[in-house]
C-alpha cells in the first residue's frame, strides 16, 4: 500500500501502480496532461515504466483558460 | 497587406491578434469568439487536473491545439521557479517551445517583476524556449530582455484585465523603435480603438482577453477587434499624414468665384 498526495490530495493506492495505471484508475487522457512526480516531470514514454512509491507526491496538469 | 507576413519566434502568424481563453461563460462561447476573432494563436494557462470530476470537459476538447497555435503561459507565477516549472510542464504536454512568460509582482496591480522576469528569460532562452516576455512599459528593460534573447516584448498597456487603455504613449514608441523582436501589446487593452492605436504606433500585434470575454456581447467584440488590428496595421503601413498647427483647406482655391 502506498500514502501519496495527488493534486494536492491524500490518497491511498492498495495495489501497486505505475503512472500509466493510475491515469486509467482516474480516466485520464494521457496525451493531454503532463505529469510531475516528486518535483520532476515525468517522460510521457515512462508512464508504463515508472512505479509509484510510498509517500510520493504527484501532480497531474493540463491546459485550461488563460490570458 | 497579403506580403505583410507577421513572424514571431519560429511561428508564422496570419492574424495580428492573438487572443486569451480565460475568463468566457462556456468553452463554446471561447470558441465562436476565438474563430470569429481571426486569430491563429491564443494564450492558455497550465493547472491541475480536476481528478473527482472526470467527465468535467477540457479546453483541448473544444480548441484543437493541432489546428490552433497554443502559447501557453505562466500566469498566477510570481517567482522565476514556479514560471519554469509551470512552462516545462507545458513543453511535456505537447512540444510547446514558444511560451508566454508573465511573473507577477504584486496581487493587486499583477505588475510584472522584471527581476524575477528577466531572470527566467535568460534560463528559458538557454534551454531553447521561444519566449514573448509579459514586461512593464519601461525601454531600458525591454532592451535588456532583448538582449537575453527573447522572442518578442509583450509589454502592458496598463494592468491585466483592467481596460483602461495605453497609458504610457511615450514609452510604448520608444520600446518599438529601439526593438528588432516584435512588440506586442499585452493587458490593459479595454476596447478595439485601443489595438487600433498601438497597431497604427507601429506596435506587430495585440494580445487581448477581457476586452473579448468581458464585452456583453462576446463573439461580435472579437469581430470587432479583429477589423481594429487590421485597421491600425493598414495605416501603420500606408504612414499617416503630418500634423499641421494650422488650417490647410481640402478645397482648391484657385477659380473661386
Amino acid at each position: 500500500m502506498a500514502k501519496i498526495q495527488l493534486n494536492g490530495r491524500k490518497l491511498e493506492l492498495k495495489n501497486k501502480h505505475t503512472i500509466f495505471a493510475l491515469l486509467k484508475k482516474y480516466k485520464i487522457d494521457g496525451k493531454k496532461i503532463a505529469v510531475e512526480l516528486n518535483g520532476k516531470i515525468v517522460n510521457r514514454n515512462k508512464y508504463k515504466t515508472v512505479y509509484i512509491k510510498n509517500l510520493d507526491k504527484i501532480e497531474i496538469v493540463h491546459f485550461i483558460g488563460g490570458g | 497587406m497579403r506580403n505583410d507576413i507577421f513572424r514571431v519566434g519560429n511561428q508564422v502568424l496570419k492574424s495580428r491578434l492573438i487572443v486569451g481563453t480565460g475568463k468566457y461563460k462556456s468553452f463554446k462561447e471561447t470558441v465562436q469568439a476565438v474563430k470569429i476573432s481571426g486569430a491563429d494563436m491564443v494564450t492558455v494557462a497550465v493547472r491541475r487536473i480536476n481528478i473527482l470530476d472526470k467527465k468535467k470537459p477540457l479546453l483541448t476538447d473544444y480548441l484543437d491545439p493541432k489546428k490552433i497555435k497554443y502559447l501557453p503561459n505562466t500566469a498566477g507565477c510570481f517567482n522565476s521557479e514556479e514560471a519554469l516549472r509551470t512552462l516545462r510542464l507545458a513543453r511535456e504536454m505537447g512540444g510547446w517551445k514558444m511560451v508566454k512568460l508573465e511573473v507577477l509582482g504584486d496581487k493587486k496591480t499583477l505588475y510584472p517583476d522584471m527581476i524575477e522576469t528577466l531572470k527566467a528569460t535568460k534560463i528559458l532562452v538557454k534551454e531553447g524556449f521561444k519566449v514573448l516576455v509579459y514586461c512593464s512599459d519601461d525601454p531600458l528593460l525591454a532592451r535588456e530582455l532583448e538582449f537575453l534573447g527573447a522572442s518578442a516584448i509583450m509589454p502592458l498597456a496598463s494592468p491585466i484585465g483592467s481596460g483602461l487603455g495605453i497609458q504610457n504613449k511615450i514609452n510604448l514608441s520608444i520600446i518599438i523603435r529601439n526593438s528588432k523582436v516584435p512588440i506586442i501589446v499585452d493587458a490593459g487593452i479595454g476596447t478595439p480603438s485601443d489595438s487600433t492605436i498601438a497597431m497604427e504606433m507601429g506596435c506587430d500585434a495585440v494580445l487581448v482577453n477581457s476586452a473579448i470575454a468581458k464585452a456583453k456581447n462576446p463573439i461580435l467584440m472579437a469581430e470587432s477587434f479583429k477589423n481594429s488590428v487590421i485597421s491600425g496595421r493598414q495605416a501603420f503601413l500606408a504612414g499617416r499624414m503630418q500634423k499641421l498647427f494650422y488650417a490647410d483647406a481640402s478645397s482648391p482655391s484657385k477659380g473661386l468665384i
